[in-house]
């Protein structure tokens, strides 16, 4: 078996006295999507600021392409190929597409300080690259403010695969889209990996994660639920583990009852199915 | 519900992409504006559109120009300076004390308030990226200490609350010719500021539209997170804005005190803000990340024209003001529908 892009073996971090993550294993394969699922609070966000460089980890070991590694920085991490593209940190809005899209890595021409943007190559390169994606857009012109949800998520997919990244973590890329825009963005989280990009896909919609995921990470307050293949568990499974499983089926119990009964006569009978809901 | 990425011609191509790519200039609403001025005060009063005229209200703008361009890059960049009005005084009062009173040629004390605007520039940048505070408190008590320092020191040494006599000063011919020269077009003499405005104004646009420091202009006033995110030096590129402003108030200072070889302590209070409403005009948003250097220039015309224009036209200068209100409001007015349009999120 070839060697993983990223792994993560029994990884833990602490906040203070507060266990974020503890003893969570997963692999990212080039090529392939891992999924990262779990409610708010599961852990998610931890474990991508830990392979993004933005936190260390604590305990267990991380390994790119093999290696055991610790970033010390985003930057770091982006140096090795790991590029994260967050939900809100994607863009700056008032700006043209051309211009975001090389924002920080802008291609010049001339010399020392007289060199200017090249422009025309900057246009032409963003233009080619969004196409690449199978994006494409009115005019690079344009403010990335005028673009959808859906479409500026695009973008910042784009301008991490150009610039070289081997690994994409995306941070609820879904979150706040429609369902037709969350649907685009999927596609194109395929095109990358048919592209033999390792892509990291943290959601908390099995909706969206079951059909572009190929692995994925269950996570619940900070430890791992299991790490399965798409062979080895089906949509509703992850629903129903995603959801807390047996908590949910409680909760569902009780709405259902709640539904029937739309004036309990005796609240005393409906109380303890509440409290155990809740646990 | 929109789709994207439909590789057929788009159906919300529909408006004509031309006209909409000149509205959305942030520079039209000046423009317009400054055309309407002009053209008024053409007809109302006969003095205007003389040599003598154009070279009157060209003036009046000029010096105005040069610090709405650089103020108008700072606010591109999301931040204030009110110090830069008093700046100008203050740079003026150092290379006036160090010419007059010690005795130094007049370029080595230009050299001197460059490298104190430059100070002070950066030690207001260093301040606001520190602290985290806005830079409109953190310039509003740069703007007070040197307003003290001005009059303090300058009573301290001379015991009044000017400095004259620069004529004297070794070196003040060859300076007094590159900062405060005329230039003789058509038998009337146009000041050199006018020169250095536009000099001013095509090097700033340069820098905001074609470097990727000018990129990172607008990135560090529109959404300063992300621009970090994607490797972008945020607080190198904010303290080089503020050493910026206060460079362009030492150019200020300097065809000042070169052209009138005294300095008045209490000069430049006020300032600042004809400074930000001309670049308000010429298009920038108060709240950064977009604007035009063209436009503050031509928001700077407008100002010496009307200010200039009041006086051919024999009113009262109080209504200045009035239409300097107006016009203020109506640019961020205008301003603010722009903004929506290239704000505005589609899901």
């Amino acid at each position: 078996m070839t060697t993983p892009l990223l792994e993560v073996r029994e990884i833990g971090k602490r906040y203070g006295s507060v266990v974020a993550l503890d003893g969570v294993s997963a692999v990212v394969n080039a090529g392939e999507v891992t999924c990262v699922l779990g409610d708010n609070g599961a852990g998610k966000s931890t474990l991508i600021k830990i392979l993004a460089g933005a936190h260390q980890h604590d305990s267990g070991e991380y390994l790119v392409e093999g290696e055991p590694v610790r970033f010390h920085s985003p930057r770091e991490a982006l140096d090795r190929g790991i590029a994260t593209v967050y939900q809100d940190l994607a863009v700056v809005p008032l700006m043209s597409v051309w211009r975001n899209f090389f924002l920080g890595s802008e291609p010049r021409i001339g010399w020392g300080p007289f060199s200017a943007l090249d422009r025309r190559r900057a246009k032409e390169i963003t233009r080619s690259a969004l196409a690449e994606m199978g994006i494409n857009l009115r005019d690079v012109e344009q403010p990335v403010g005028t673009l959808s949800g859906g479409e500026r998520q695009c973008v910042a997919i784009a301008r991490a695969v150009h610039f070289g990244a081997k690994v994409l973590i995306l941070d609820e890329p879904t979150a706040a889209l429609g369902v037709k825009q969350a649907g685009v963005v999927l596609k194109y989280v395929a095109q990358a990996r048919d592209r033999g990009l390792g892509v990291v896909l943290i959601t908390h919609n099995p909706h969206h994660a079951y059909p572009v995921g190929d692995r994925f990470l269950l996570l619940k307050r900070g430890r791992s639920l299991g790490f399965h293949r798409k062979s080895e568990i089906s949509l509703a499974e992850l629903t129903r583990q995603m959801a807390g499983g047996a908590e949910l089926e409680a909760l569902e119990h009780e709405l259902r009852a709640e539904h029937v009964v739309p004036e309990p006569a005796e609240p005393v009978d409906g109380a303890p199915t509440a409290e155990g809901a809740q646990r | 519900m929109t789709t994207v990425a439909v590789p057929k011609p788009d159906e919300r191509l529909a408006r004509p992409r031309v006209l909409d790519r000149i509205v959305a200039r942030p520079e039209l609403g000046s423009v317009l504006g400054a055309l309407v001025v002009f053209a008024f005060f053409s007809l109302v009063t006969d003095q205007f559109l003389s040599p003598m005229g154009v070279a009157t209200w060209l003036d009046d703008s000029a010096t105005l120009g040069i610090m709405a361009v650089a103020v108008a890059l700072l606010m591109i960049g999301g931040e204030f300076d009110l110090s830069a009005g008093v700046m100008t005084a203050s740079t003026a009062l150092v290379t006036a004390i160090l010419a007059t009173q010690l005795g130094w040629n007049t370029w080595l004390a230009l050299l001197a308030s460059l490298l104190f605007a430059l100070a002070v520039g950066a030690l207001n940048g260093w301040l606001v990226m520190r602290t985290g505070l806005p830079s409109f408190i953190v310039t509003l008590g740069t703007f007070l200490a040197l307003q003290g320092l001005n009059l303090g020191v300058t009573r301290l040494i001379t015991g009044t609350v000017q400095v004259s006599g620069m004529r004297s000063a070794d070196g003040y011919a060859s300076a007094g010719f590159v900062f405060a020269s005329t230039v003789n077009i058509a038998g009337t003499s146009f000041q050199i500021s006018i020169l250095w405005w536009v000099l001013v104004t095509v090097l700033a646009s340069w820098v905001l539209l074609r470097t990727r420091f000018g990129n990172w202009i607008f990135a560090v006033g529109g959404a300063p997170a992300s621009a970090r995110a994607v490797g972008v030096p945020v607080v190198r590129t904010k303290v080089l804005l503020f050493m910026t402003t206060a460079a362009a108030g030492w150019l200020v200072g300097t065809i000042n005190i070169l052209r009138f070889t005294t300095v008045q302590a209490n000069q430049g209070i006020g300032l600042e803000f004809q400074f930000i409403i001309a670049a308000v005009i010429g298009g920038c948003l108060l709240t950064g990340g977009y604007g035009s250097a063209i436009g503050a220039a031509v928001g700077a015309l407008i100002f010496g024209m009307t200010r200039q224009g009041i006086v051919f036209a024999r009113w009262e200068s109080d209504w200045f003001m009035l239409f300097l209100g107006v016009m203020l409001l109506g640019a961020v007015l205008i301003n603010n529908t722009f903004r929506r349009r290239a704000e505005r999120v589609r899901r």
